[in-house]
């Protein structure tokens, strides 16, 4: 199952510096394990060492928000654009409260 | 400390180290700081890739509508780095405002900063008649301050 993942310019020292790259899976946590058997090292900044998904990220599949769609038991389908985005936040809270803040 | 600051810049060697924007996107920018003020706002401006000229404001919703946070709304974000890559844009700055510290990033700010080619440009209007208006690199957790060089030529308006 071919998926397309767009990677942000951040990540792309995974990648060989692709934009683009294929991946699969049925979800997007075996599309992240598969991505990481693939770029080394890419799941540790998508995933936490807890599991969940890295606040400093926003995934998307087609033009939805994975955090909408179950996360990283989001189901993926052949064909779908999987696009990763870093998060743009901060401010003058202090870190702690601002990742509290956002419960993620 | 500005001085002192500008120093630890050269150190590091930064040979681009100045943000050239034109007037009239730093007046939009301190306007929109103001209109949101005492909650932080934020935004993006764009231009074409590889020419590290801003060229496009676009001022973006605080999702956190807090006086001490901001985070582009998701939805926003992926509509808006879309528009950019179909114009062949990169975000060149992305600007916040703090409304009651000085205009430098703090801990939250080094922390999230993902876009390691932007000019990070943040405004203080914590003063009421004036504003502090500076800019950052940020990569890799390194904070280098630049120069802001405003000139009225890069923009038709």
């Amino acid at each position: 199952m071919a998926i397309e993942v767009r990677v942000p310019t951040i990540l792309r020292s995974y990648t060989g510096g692709a934009k683009v790259v294929e991946g699969a899976g049925d979800s997007l946590s075996a599309l992240i394990d598969d991505l990481d058997a693939r770029h080394s090292g890419i799941k540790g900044r998508l995933i936490t060492a807890e599991g969940g998904l890295h606040r400093f990220v926003n995934i998307y599949v087609n033009d939805e928000d994975v955090r909408f769609l179950g996360a990283l038991d989001a189901k993926l389908n052949d064909g779908d654009s999987i696009t990763i985005l870093p998060a743009v936040a901060g401010g003058a809270l202090g870190f702690a409260a601002a990742a509290a803040l956002l419960g993620r | 400390m500005c001085l002192a600051t500008r120093r630890v810049a050269n150190w590091f060697g930064n040979v681009n180290a100045v943000l050239t924007i034109d007037s009239s996107i730093v007046r939009a920018i301190v306007a929109h700081a103001r209109r949101d003020h005492p909650d932080e706002a934020c935004g993006v401006v764009a231009g074409p890739i590889g020419s590290d000229v801003p060229t496009r404001h676009i001022p973006m919703d605080n999702a956190a509508r807090s006086m001490t946070f901001y985070e582009f709304d998701s939805m926003e974000h992926l509509r808006v780095w879309r528009e950019m890559d179909d114009n062949d844009e990169e975000p060149v700055v992305i600007y916040h405002s703090h409304t009651a510290t000085e205009a430098y990033p703090s801990r939250t700010d080094v922390s999230f900063a993902g876009e390691p080619g932007a000019h990070y440009l943040l405004v203080s209007t914590r003063e009421p008649d004036s504003e502090e208006i500076r800019s950052f690199r940020i990569v890799d957790g390194v904070v280098t301050e630049e120069e802001v060089n405003i000139v009225d030529a890069t923009v038709k308006s």
